[in-house]
């Protein structure tokens, strides 16, 4: 089977960038062949300049990944696994730098329990820590919010968009369209192993996108013509998508001359959501 | 290296966090056996004439479960790490293959030397053990317990789940242990068990670990160390090989 075919894409140094698509497009397979999980038949990865095959001691010192699965090795305290981690990257005496991290995650009073009594937001929390530990210039995290509460969520966006100020690449894949919205710069959509649209997070809202307009009127009929196009209609309720704010004064403009009086409106801004379904093809 | 020797500090942390189960259980079971056989055997089988059957139990036993838990410790580490995904750990960093295969049967080597210094240390009591030969019997049990870790680590690689593991302990390894002369001499076998037994690599680390305590042995320590560095040798390629490409680690 092949999980990924002809994906290329670069993300550029300091940038936020989003990876999303839905279960099986292949999010998980590139990350694990850019952090040498996985090998690819065909193609090649580079984290910094460095490919992940043949510079590979360099190209992992780079990178830190977060995994999506809720792992952590029960016979160590959280203090312990963030020391060994360090050990594998080669740094010894790294306290400061994990007590520091302990602190920004909130872990600073579990140092000494073991992973196994942690509750799933704290393990989480460890996982982050611990893809931090060598203090890599790329980060990716693969669903890193999956099945967390929202204290931590916020907690751990606050965290991540710092990391990226302080210069550090962030990848992050998410199935919360809303978590890539506010965050991401650019994104990707793969689709079944493909990338189906990549571009800055504005430019697809606006290409792909429109805005929803939802009107209830004082009338049972739109006049004609009328911009836009209905989406659906229930006695005096009307569902439009346009494509532009131009078209949302043209359609009050031509209501106004009309004399049909607005009871209620709404305008839906555009969102990712829209953008993934009509990309994903739901 | 300071990988590697992280890696190794894990893994020597790993078995003595709870060596309750991974030291002082095996040291009782061959304690067990001991006495048991013993008690059973003794004045009825004789090895060697100038040697009681309980003192030629005793090195057997040692052996025997320095062997077996030097395969536990790799293969169980492994196998644990990959079905409970903290294998990633050790994937991400820039770990080579080299230092992975040597943290693991290093640790593989010192679990096994420390139930075999237990099984000595309790057993000793009841026998009169001559150390005739200390080098040799230091040598296979290095050696053995360095092929029993790398063995360990190719099951580990191989097997996806722990009953798979537990198939290969169960059908292979313990079979080949009990199978290799811990509890008799080779030369008490007809003719078509002996030659059998020559095929099995653990009769010579046992025979030649035995060469060290008592100075006699069913064959010549030289070939039986020449046999047990050549399985260690060809079970060292066949893992390096598996982890250099991969192989059920970074599918």
């Amino acid at each position: 089977m092949r999980a990924l075919a002809g994906v290329s894409l670069c993300v550029e140094e300091g940038e936020f960038f989003g990876l999303l698509g839905p279960n099986g497009a292949g999010k998980t397979t590139l990350i694990n062949v850019i952090a040498g999980l996985a090998r690819a038949d065909a193609g090649c990865a580079k984290v910094m300049g460095a490919d992940v095959i043949g510079d590979y001691r360099r190209a992992r010192r780079m990178l830190g990944v977060v995994p999506q699965e809720l792992v952590f090795d029960p016979f160590f305290t959280v203090r312990e696994t963030l020391r060994l981690q360090s050990g594998y990257f080669g740094i010894r005496r790294n306290d400061p730098w994990i007590d520091e991290v302990m602190q920004h995650l909130d872990l600073a009073s579990k140092a000494d329990v073991n992973m196994r009594a942690l509750s799933g937001g704290m393990k989480r929390r460890v996982l982050v820590a611990q893809a931090l530990v060598h203090k890599p210039p790329v980060i990716i995290l693969d669903e890193p919010t999956a099945g967390v509460d929202v204290e931590l969520r916020q907690g751990l966006w606050h965290f991540v968009r710092r990391l990226n100020r302080d210069g550090h690449t962030i990848v992050l894949t998410t199935h919360y369209l809303e978590e890539a919205e506010t965050h991401c710069g650019r994104i990707a959509m793969l689709k079944a192993g493909r990338i189906a649209a990549l571009d800055s997070t504005r430019n697809l809202l606006e290409t792909f996108s429109g805005l929803e307009l939802r009107l209830r009127l004082a009338a049972e009929r739109l006049p004609q013509p009328f911009p836009g196009r209905l989406v659906s209609q229930e006695e005096s309720q009307f569902v439009l998508r346009l494509e532009t704010y131009g078209e949302l004064e043209a359609a009050l403009a031509r209501l106004r001359q009309a004399g049909v009086r607005i009871v209620e409106m709404e305008l839906q801004p555009p969102d990712l959501e829209a953008v993934f379904l009509r990309l994903t093809g739901k | 290296m300071s990988g590697f020797w992280t890696l190794l500090h894990k893994e020597l942390l790993r078995f003595w966090k709870v060596s309750v189960q991974t030291v002082a259980a095996p040291v009782l079971t061959a304690a067990l056996y001991l006495v048991v056989f013993a008690h059973a055997l003794e004045g009825r089988v004789r090895v060697y004439d100038s040697i009681a059957y309980t003192d030629f139990l005793v090195p057997g036993l040692v052996m025997m479960s320095l062997l077996q838990n030097a395969f536990a410790n790799s293969s169980s580490s492994l196998v644990q790490s990959k079905m409970t995904g903290n294998i990633v750990f050790v994937l991400l960093p820039p770990i080579s293959y080299f230092e992975f295969f040597g943290a693991y049967v290093l640790a593989s080597v010192v679990r096994g030397l420390a139930v075999g210094a237990g099984v000595l240390a309790v057993t000793v009591w009841f026998v009169q053990l001559r150390l005739q030969a200390p080098v040799w019997a230091l040598a296979f049990a290095l050696l053995g317990a360095g092929l029993l870790g790398a063995l360990g680590l190719l099951a580990g690689i191989v097997s996806e789940k722990i009953d798979q593991l537990a198939a290969f302990q169960n059908f292979v390894i313990v079979p080949l242990t009990f199978l290799s002369g811990v509890f008799y001499s080779i030369h008490s076998l007809p003719p078509f068990w002996q030659r059998l037994s020559h095929a099995n690599p653990f009769f010579y680390m046992i025979d030649g670990f035995r060469y060290g305590f008592f100075g006699v042995s069913d064959i010549g320590p030289q070939t039986s160390l020449a046999v047990v560095a050549a399985s260690l040798i060809a079970v060292s390629f066949a893992c390096l090989a598996l982890l250099r490409s991969g192989y059920k680690l970074r599918h």
